[in-house]
C-alpha cells in the first residue's frame, strides 16, 4: 500500500441518536505516524466519532477514508482489517478469561485454538517485548490492575495488526505512574509509525503528547489546530465555547456551627478496595465546601456515603448530630427527614424515574411524608398540584406534571430534581455535578439558588469536575484523590493550577511532578 | 446378595435411561446459556420434538427420519426464542414460557388432527424407532461373574442415543474449551461488548449457540418417544426438561459438572421408581415424593448459596443494546 | 399532537392491540393448519361462552381465576420480579384453604368459615412465594429459577398429603373429603334464585366479587398508596428507589408475598366455590394463564379483568369447541395463551420500530 499522508479523512459524519445529533457534519484528518488529540467535554460527541471510525456504530451519512481508501464499515470486523485498533473507555476484555484468550478473540487463526494459541503467544512476546507492554499473558484478566488490563487492550489491538490506534480516555482510570508508562509506550508506537489518536478532556496531556489537535463541541468540530502553535487557555475556551463561568457574586458571611463532620472516613467496596481512605472534613452552617477531583477519585463514594446509600467501613459521620459508623447505619429515607437533600450525580440513573410522570418523580425520596399522605392513601392529587407549584417555582419546562419525565430535556430535569430537594429547605444539601449537560440559562439558574441557600445559612457540599464551578461557588475547596484528601484551599486563594497540582497530588508526591509539568 | 448386586444394576441402568434425555437436554441449555441466552424452553423444545418425532417416525416409517424431524421441530422453536429474544431483545424467561406452553398445546391439537386418537401418536412399530443395541462380546463376557452382569446389564443392551449422549459429553467440553467456536461462545455469555469490538456478531454466536441447543434438544425429544417410548403420549416430557436446567445449574454450567448433576438426578429418578411402595421397618414407607422432589430441592439449596455457589455466565439474561 | 404524545399513543394502545391482533391472526392459522374453518370456530367459541347461561357462568367462573392469577403476575411485575410461581402458590394457597376448612368444626359459622378460607388461602400462597422471595433478597438465588423450583416442590408436596394425608379413609380417589356445607360460598344461581329470578346451574359463585374487590384493593394500593409507590419505583429504575431509601430487599419480599397470596385465592373459587373438597391439580394452568392475563392486560387491575374475561372466554368456548368438533380439543386453549404471551410478551416490541417510523417519525428541526 502506499503512504497515505492521511492516515483518517473523515467527511461530514452525521449520527443522530433518537432526535440528537451526537455527531453533526463531523470532518477530521488525521496525518499517518502522529500523535492526534481530539478534545472535548462530556458528551462533546467525541466517543460516538471514534466508535463510528472503529466501525461500533454506523454513521447516518458521511464518508470514511483509512489511508487514502474510501471505506464503508458496517462492523468492528472490517476496521479491524483496514488497519484501526481501538482502546475503549470500559475496557472490552473477558474478565474471567486469561490476557492471551483475549488477544486472540476474534483473530483465533483456524476454527482450533491450539495452533492459534501457540503462534499468539510467540507474536505477544514480541510485542511486549518491543514497546514495553509487559504482562502476563496467562493471568485472567480479574487479577490484573487496571493498568495492566490497558496494556491488554493495546496489546489486543497490536496483535490484530492495528496500524491506528485510537484510546478514548486512556488516563481517566490511571495512576500518574502508569499514566507516565502509558505515554512512554505511545513514543515507542510513534517511533515504529503506528498513528495515535488521544480522545480526552485534560488539556495538559493534550500539550505535552500531541502534535495536533482537534476541537469538538455539541457534536460539532470546532478547530483544528497544531499544538506547538496553541495552549491550554486557547483551547479551554474552544472546548467550552464561552469566556469561561460568569462569576457568581456572593457575599462573605460568617460561619455557623458544624452541621457536617466527618472524621477519618474510609469506605471499601465489594472487592476490598478504598473507595474512600481516612477522609475528614467538616462544613459550617452557612457555607459551600466543593469537591474538586478528576473524576472517579472517590468523589461519587463520598456523596453515596454520606447520604446514606453506601455503608461506612470506618471513621464517622456526624450529620446535625446524629452519628453515623460502620455499626450504626442511617438510611438515606431517615437522613432527608433529618433535612439532609442531596441532587444525585447522575440524574438519569438516580435523580429520576424516566416512566415516572413528573409529578410522580417529584416525590422521589419524600414519598413518605406526612404532607402528601392520607393515613393509607397517597394523595395524588396534592403532588400534582406541589409539582405544579415547583414547575413554576424553578422554571420546569413544559410545566406539565403528568408528562413522563423522560420527555423533559436534561436541564429541565434537572431542574425538576434541584425544585425537589430545596423544597423541603433542607439544612444539608448534597449536591453532584449540578450542572452537567446543562444549558447556561440552567447554570445560572442553579448556582444562584445554591447561593441562596447558603446565605439562609444551610451547609452545602458541592462536587463537581468542572474546576470553574467549583472555584466561584465555594467558599472551601477539599480535593480527592485516590480516595484521600490531597489538598485543602480557601477558594479565594485558589486557582486552576494549584488545584490542577492537588488533583495530580503533587504536594506529597515530588516525584510526580514531571509528569505533570506539560 | 446376588439378588441385592442385580437390583443396584438394575437401578444404575435405569439411571443411564433415564438420565439420558437430561444429559442432551441440559447441553443444549448449556450453549444457550454459555452464549448469554436463558432457556427456560427446554421443557418445550423436547416435547416438540418428542411429538414430531413420533409422527414423522409413523408416517414416514424410519426413526432416522422420526429424529430429523424431531431436531427440526427443536430448532424452529430455537430459533423462534431468538427471533424474539436476540433479535427483538425481548424478555428470554417471558419467550421461554410461551414456547413451553405452546409445545404443550400444540402437541396434542395437532396430534389430534393428524391421527385423531385423543392427542397421541400411533404406537412405533420395532423398525420406526431405535431399538437396545447389543454391544459385541456379550456372550464372550457373559461367563464372568460380576463383569459379565455389569456388561450385560448396564453397559450394552442401550439404544443408540443412549450411547451417543455420554460420547457426545466430551465432544461439548472439547468444543467449549478448545475450539474457536467455544472460545467465542464463553466469551459472548461473559461480555458481549468485547465480543462486538473484536469485530464479531454477537447476534449470530447466539443464534448459532441457540441452533445447536436446538439441535441437542431435538435429540432429547426424540429419545422420549421413538427410543425410550414407543409412541408420544401427552406431556410426556413431564418436568424433564426443567430438571434438565436444574442439572444445568447444578453443574455449574460446565460439561463434566453437569452431567454428573444429570446422573445425580436420574438415579434419584430411578430409585424413586424402585422404592415406590418399599416399606422400611421401623420407618415405614418412603416418600416417594420427597425422593421425586430432590432434584428441585438440591437446585433450591445450591442456589441459595449453602452449598457452594453457582455462577452464571455474567451476562445471561440480558439482550444485548449496542448504542448507548 | 406533538411527538411524545404520539409515541405515547402507540405504546399505550396501537402497539398491545396490533399484538393480540398478531395472537388471534396466528391462531386462526393454526385453525385452517388443522382443518377447521376459522370463522365457524369462533362462532362455536363465542356460542359457547356467552350463548346460554350456562355456558357464560362458566366464563365468569374460568375468569375468577384468571383474575387472581393475573394480579399476581401483575404485582411481582411492578416490582420488577418475574413471578412464574403462580402454579405452586395457587395450588398451596388451596391447601391452607382446605386446612382451615377441614381444622374448624363443621358447624362452624360461614361468617367465620368464609374469612377464615379466605386467609388460609392468602397466608399460604403469601408462604410458597416467600421462600423464593426470601432467598432472592438475602441469598441472591434468581427468583424465576427458584419460583419453577417450587411450583415441581408444590406439586410433589401436594401429592404426598392428598395420597397419605388429607385422604378420606377408605376412598381410593386421592381427595379430601367433603367441606361442611356452611363453608361454601354460595352460588350466584342460588343467590339470584332468592330475589326470585331463575339461572340455569352453573360453576359461579361469589368469589367473583371476591377478585373484583381484590382488583380494586390492588389497584388503590398499587397506583394510590406509598408503598404501591416504593414497589414501582424499585421496579423502574431500583438504583433511584435505593436513593430514594426503599429498601429493595423488603420491596421484593412485599411485593412477592402479595402476588402469592392473590394467586393462593385461587383455591377459594375452585374449591370452596365449587368443588367444596381439596382435589388433585384444580389449579393447573391458571398460574402461567395469568402470565398472559397480566401481559395482554398491561399489569392494570382494569385490563387484567378485560383479559381475565377473554382468557374464561376461550377456556369455556373451547369446551364447546371440543364438544362440537371431533379434531380439536381444549388445547387449542393453551396455544392462544402461548401466542399472547409470545406476541404480548416477548415480542411486545417487534412492530415498535416500524410503527413508529411511520406514524410518529422524528422532525428535523428537532435536533
Amino acid at each position: 500500500m502506499e503512504e497515505s499522508k492521511y492516515a483518517i479523512e473523515l467527511v461530514d459524519i452525521d449520527k443522530r441518536f433518537g432526535p440528537v445529533y451526537a455527531n453533526n457534519k463531523v470532518c477530521l484528518k488525521v496525518e499517518t505516524g502522529s500523535v492526534h488529540g481530539i478534545i472535548g467535554e462530556n458528551g462533546a460527541g467525541k466517543s460516538t466519532l471514534m466508535s463510528i471510525l472503529y466501525g461500533f456504530y454506523k454513521a447516518d451519512s458521511g464518508n470514511i477514508k483509512v489511508f487514502g481508501n474510501k471505506l464503508q464499515f458496517n462492523d468492528s470486523h472490517q476496521a479491524i482489517k483496514s488497519g484501526i485498533g481501538m482502546v475503549h473507555q470500559h475496557f472490552m476484555l473477558v474478565d474471567n478469561f486469561t490476557v492471551i484468550e483475549n488477544v486472540i478473540l476474534g483473530s483465533e487463526g483456524g476454527s482450533l485454538l491450539h495452533e492459534g494459541l501457540k503462534s499468539a503467544r510467540d507474536e505477544l512476546t514480541r510485542l511486549g517485548k518491543e514497546y514495553g507492554l509487559k504482562v502476563d499473558l496467562d493471568a485472567t484478566i480479574e487479577s490484573l490492575s487496571v493498568g495492566s488490563q490497558q496494556r491488554v487492550e493495546i496489546l489486543k489491538a497490536l496483535y490484530k495488526g492495528a496500524k491506528i490506534l485510537i484510546l478514548d480516555e486512556p488516563t481517566g482510570v490511571l495512576t500518574p505512574q502508569e499514566t507516565q508508562d502509558l505515554f512512554r509506550i505511545f513514543t515507542a508506537l510513534k517511533k515504529e509509525g503506528v498513528t495515535i489518536i488521544l480522545i480526552t478532556h485534560k488539556l495538559h496531556e493534550i500539550i505535552s503528547i500531541t502534535d495536533n489537535v482537534s476541537v469538538m463541541r455539541g457534536g460539532k468540530m470546532v478547530a483544528h489546530r497544531q499544538t506547538s502553535k496553541t495552549n491550554r487557555e486557547d483551547l479551554a475556551e474552544l472546548m467550552v465555547g464561552r469566556k469561561v463561568l460568569l462569576q457568581v457574586s456572593k457575599d462573605e458571611k460568617i460561619r455557623g456551627e458544624v452541621l457536617l463532620k466527618v472524621s477519618n472516613l474510609s469506605v471499601r467496596d465489594s472487592n476490598n478496595i478504598d473507595r474512600l481512605n481516612d477522609i475528614s472534613f467538616e462544613i459550617h452552617a452557612g457555607e459551600i465546601v466543593g469537591i474538586a477531583g478528576v473524576s472517579g477519585n472517590g468523589q461519587s463514594t463520598l456523596l453515596k456515603v454520606l447520604s446514606g446509600i453506601t455503608p461506612v467501613s470506618s471513621g464517622t459521620i456526624e450529620i446535625l448530630g446524629h452519628k453515623m459508623d460502620a455499626d450504626n447505619l442511617i438510611y438515606p429515607d431517615q437522613l432527608r427527614e433529618l433535612g439532609l437533600a442531596h441532587v444525585p450525580e447522575d440524574r438519569q440513573r438516580m435523580g429520576l424515574i424516566g416512566n415516572f410522570t413528573a409529578s410522580e418523580t417529584s416525590i422521589i425520596g419524600y414519598h413518605n411524608d406526612k404532607r402528601i399522605n392520607d393515613k393509607l392513601i397517597l394523595n395524588n392529587s396534592k403532588v400534582r398540584e406541589n409539582c405544579k407549584n415547583l414547575m413554576s417555582d424553578f422554571d420546569v419546562r413544559p410545566g406539565n406534571p403528568d408528562l413522563r419525565s423522560d420527555n423533559f430535556s436534561g436541564g429541565n430535569q434537572q431542574k425538576l430534581i434541584v425544585a425537589r430537594e430545596f423544597e423541603r429547605d433542607p439544612k444539608i444539601l448534597l449536591i453532584g455535578q449540578p450542572t452537567r449537560g446543562v444549558d447556561i440559562g440552567a447554570i445560572e439558574f442553579i448556582h444562584k439558588r445554591i447561593i441562596a441557600l447558603r446565605d439562609s445559612g444551610r451547609a452545602v457540599l458541592l462536587v463537581s469536575v468542572e474546576l470553574e464551578e467549583i472555584m466561584s461557588i465555594s467558599d472551601r475547596i477539599v480535593v480527592l484523590c485516590d480516595g484521600q484528601v490531597s489538598g485543602r484551599i480557601d477558594s479565594k486563594d485558589a486557582d486552576e493550577k494549584t488545584l490542577g497540582m492537588m488533583m495530580a497530588n503533587v504536594f506529597s508526591k515530588e516525584d510526580n511532578l514531571e509528569a505533570l509539568s506539560g | 446378595m446376588n439378588d441385592f448386586f442385580l437390583t443396584i444394576i438394575l437401578t444404575l441402568d435405569a439411571t443411564i435411561r433415564v438420565s439420558t434425555p437430561l444429559i442432551l437436554a441440559s447441553m443444549a441449555g448449556l450453549f444457550s446459556e454459555r452464549s448469554g441466552v436463558v432457556d427456560i424452553g427446554l421443557e418445550g423444545k423436547m416435547l416438540a420434538s418428542a411429538f414430531i418425532a413420533a409422527s414423522a417416525a409413523t408416517v414416514f416409517g424410519s426413526p432416522w427420519i422420526g429424529l430429523l424431524a424431531g431436531i427440526l421441530a427443536s430448532c424452529s422453536l430455537s430459533m423462534l426464542h431468538g427471533f424474539a429474544t436476540i433479535t427483538h431483545r425481548g424478555d428470554q424467561i417471558v419467550s421461554g414460557v410461551a414456547i413451553n406452553i405452546f409445545a404443550a398445546g400444540m402437541s396434542i391439537i395437532l396430534g389430534l388432527a393428524w391421527f385423531q386418537q385423543g392427542g397421541l401418536t400411533p404406537t412405533l412399530t420395532s423398525d420406526q424407532r431405535f431399538l437396545s443395541l447389543s454391544l459385541p462380546g456379550v456372550d464372550l463376557f457373559n461367563n464372568i461373574p460380576v463383569i459379565g452382569t455389569i456388561y450385560r446389564e448396564l453397559f450394552s443392551g442401550h439404544n443408540l442415543i443412549v450411547y451417543l449422549a455420554f460420547l457426545i459429553v466430551p465432544f461439548i467440553w472439547w468444543v467449549v474449551y478448545r475450539t474457536r467456536f467455544g472460545l467465542q461462545l464463553r466469551a459472548v455469555g461473559e461480555n458481549p461488548k468485547a465480543v462486538d469490538t473484536a469485530g464479531l456478531s454477537v447476534n449470530m454466536l447466539r443464534y448459532k449457540a441457540l441452533l445447536v441447543g436446538g439441535l441437542l434438544c431435538g435429540i432429547a425429544g426424540a429419545y422420549l418417544s421413538i427410543a425410550h417410548n414407543a409412541q408420544f403420549t401427552r406431556d410426556m416430557t413431564a418436568g424433564q426438561g426443567f430438571i434438565a436446567l436444574a442439572a444445568l445449574i447444578f453443574g455449574k454450567w460446565k460439561p463434566y459438572t453437569v452431567l454428573s448433576a444429570c446422573l445425580l438426578f436420574g438415579f434419584l429418578d430411578a430409585l424413586a421408581v424402585r422404592l415406590q411402595g418399599v416399606v422400611i421397618p421401623g420407618f415405614g414407607e418412603i416418600p416417594v415424593q420427597l425422593i421425586e422432589a430432590t432434584p428441585y430441592l438440591l437446585t433450591v439449596i445450591l442456589l441459595a448459596g449453602f452449598i457452594g455457589r453457582a455462577i452464571p455466565p455474567k451476562s445471561v439474561g440480558q439482550p444485548y443494546i449496542k448504542e448507548r | 399532537m406533538d411527538r411524545n404524545s404520539r409515541i405515547n399513543w402507540i405504546n399505550r394502545l396501537i402497539l398491545p392491540a396490533l399484538n393480540v391482533l398478531s395472537a388471534f391472526t396466528a391462531t386462526a392459522i393454526i385453525f385452517i393448519l388443522i382443518d377447521v374453518d376459522p370463522i365457524e370456530a369462533t362462532q362455536i367459541l363465542l356460542y359457547g361462552a356467552f350463548g346460554y347461561q350456562e355456558g357464560f357462568g362458566y366464563t365468569l367462573y374460568y375468569a375468577t381465576n384468571f383474575i387472581f392469577t393475573g394480579l399476581a403476575v401483575a404485582v411481582a411485575f411492578h416490582a420488577g420480579l418475574f413471578n412464574i410461581g403462580g402454579e405452586g402458590q395457587a395450588y398451596i394457597g388451596g391447601l391452607g384453604t382446605a386446612i382451615v376448612i377441614l381444622l374448624l368444626d363443621p358447624n362452624t359459622s360461614p361468617w367465620i368459615f368464609i374469612p377464615g378460607s379466605i386467609i388460609g388461602g392468602l397466608l399460604f400462597g403469601a408462604l410458597w412465594a416467600l421462600i423464593p422471595a426470601y432467598l432472592q433478597a438475602y441469598r441472591g438465588s434468581h427468583i424465576v429459577i427458584t419460583t419453577i423450583m417450587f411450583n415441581f416442590l408444590a406439586s410433589s408436596l401436594m401429592v404426598y398429603l392428598l395420597v397419605n394425608v388429607l385422604r378420606e379413609t377408605g376412598q381410593m380417589q386421592p381427595e379430601s373429603q367433603l367441606f361442611s356445607e356452611n363453608s361454601w360460598l354460595p352460588f350466584i344461581h342460588n343467590i339470584v334464585a332468592k330475589f326470585g329470578f331463575s339461572l340455569e346451574e352453573s360453576p359461579l359463585n361469589v368469589s367473583i366479587f371476591i377478585a373484583l374487590l381484590f382488583s380494586l384493593l390492588i389497584w388503590i394500593f398499587i397506583w394510590h398508596t406509598r408503598w404501591g409507590y416504593a414497589i414501582r419505583a424499585t421496579g423502574l429504575n431500583s438504583t433511584a428507589a435505593i436513593y430514594a431509601g426503599i429498601k429493595p430487599k423488603r420491596i421484593i419480599i412485599l411485593s412477592m408475598c402479595i402476588s402469592g397470596s392473590l394467586a393462593g385465592l385461587v383455591g377459594i373459587n375452585e374449591l370452596v366455590g365449587y368443588q367444596h373438597r381439596l382435589i388433585m391439580d384444580f389449579h393447573f394452568g391458571y398460574g402461567f394463564g395469568g402470565i398472559a392475563v397480566a401481559l395482554m392486560g398491561r399489569n392494570h387491575p382494569i385490563g387484567i379483568i378485560i383479559a381475565a374475561l377473554l382468557f374464561g372466554v376461550l377456556y369455556q368456548g373451547g369446551a364447546e369447541l371440543a364438544f362440537e368438533l371431533s379434531n380439536i380439543s381444549r388445547d387449542i386453549v393453551v396455544v392462544m395463551q402461548a401466542l399472547i404471551i409470545l406476541f404480548c410478551g416477548a415480542l411486545q416490541y417487534m412492530y415498535s420500530p416500524w410503527i413508529i417510523r411511520t406514524f410518529a417519525p422524528i422532525e428535523k428541526e428537532d435536533s
